[in-house]
């Protein structure tokens, strides 16, 4: 069984590779290259996978879910600017693909195990741009 | 692999009559949809590709190349049209959301590699919403 439990966090960031010249960062990433940075209203949909616990009839606990969302992800994204505030953003481009690399490495420690595994992250930049990673290379 | 998946907007007409079934027959079979004036609907049509992160740029595909080939193949040629009267493969097959997925999918994928390199993204599938309350999904492995 899956279950799909959905967060938000607003945050700025810039996409820019410094070992480019800024022609070729405005070629590859366009606005996004701006060296002030913008941002976005992302949606996270973090998806479990399990079978309910016959005591219980639940995957996993929804509120610790919840916790977990909120105390690895959403107070360390929500209101930052990713390239400056949030590391392996200051080395590491801050794509939809590549912030979805990262949640998924923050919560599959705390979600899975005993009956629950993460199944898959699905980041939205915008409501017309999503990504999903499901573990394994990137 | 990740997968990214882009969603576009096109609004068009249609009429959904199938010339082998008499005219009681479509009426019986589509309903309003049937109606020999036609009708029109705001699609939503997302394009997932599948592929490894680019290290140059952090990304799967190139947002720029990807809408720049839906606008071309679909949207351009779709868009404010009579699917009927104004799209070729319409005119020997059905506009339902059935073909008009599978006609997207073939466009993309036909046109794919004019863009994309082969160790580049690869398309996914492609699923298409005529209202929001259905969905239709075609894997790109479905199409020639």
């Amino acid at each position: 069984m899956l279950i799909t439990r959905k967060v938000e966090f607003s945050a700025s960031h810039v996409c820019r590779n410094p070992r480019l010249s800024d022609d070729e960062n405005h070629a590859l990433f366009g606005a996004a290259a701006n060296p002030h940075g913008h941002g976005h209203n992302y949606v996270l949909e973090v998806t479990v996978e399990g079978a309910p616990d016959p005591v219980t009839g639940m995957v996993l606990d929804l509120k610790q879910l919840k916790e977990i969302l909120n105390r690895e992800v959403v107070e360390i994204y929500d209101h930052r600017f990713l390239n400056r505030e949030v590391p392996p953003f200051d080395r590491v481009i801050p794509t939809p693909e590549n912030i979805a690399v990262d949640i998924w490495n923050r919560l599959e420690p705390h979600v899975s195990g005993g009956n629950a595994r993460l199944h898959g992250v699905r980041v939205y930049e915008t409501p017309d741009l999503y990504v999903d990673y499901f573990g394994g290379a990137a | 692999m990740i997968r990214v998946t882009r969603k576009y907007r096109l609004s068009a007409s249609h009429r959904l009559h199938a010339p082998a079934l008499s005219d009681a027959a479509n009426r019986d079979l589509y309903g309003k949809c049937n109606n020999p004036y036609g009708h029109g609907h705001n699609y939503e049509i997302a394009v997932s590709v599948r592929g490894p992160v680019d290290t140059r740029s952090g990304r799967v595909v190139d947002i720029a190349l990807l809408d720049g080939l839906v606008r071309r193949q679909v949207l351009q040629p779709f868009d404010h049209r009579n699917l009927n009267e104004e799209v070729e493969a319409f005119r020997s097959a059905v506009p339902t959301s059935e073909n008009l997925g599978r006609e997207v999918a073939r466009r993309l994928k036909q046109n794919w590699r004019a863009v994309f390199t082969a160790d580049g993204p690869q398309l996914e599938n492609v699923a298409i919403a005529e209202t929001s309350r259905n969905a239709f999904q075609v894997s790109a492995h479905e199409i020639e």
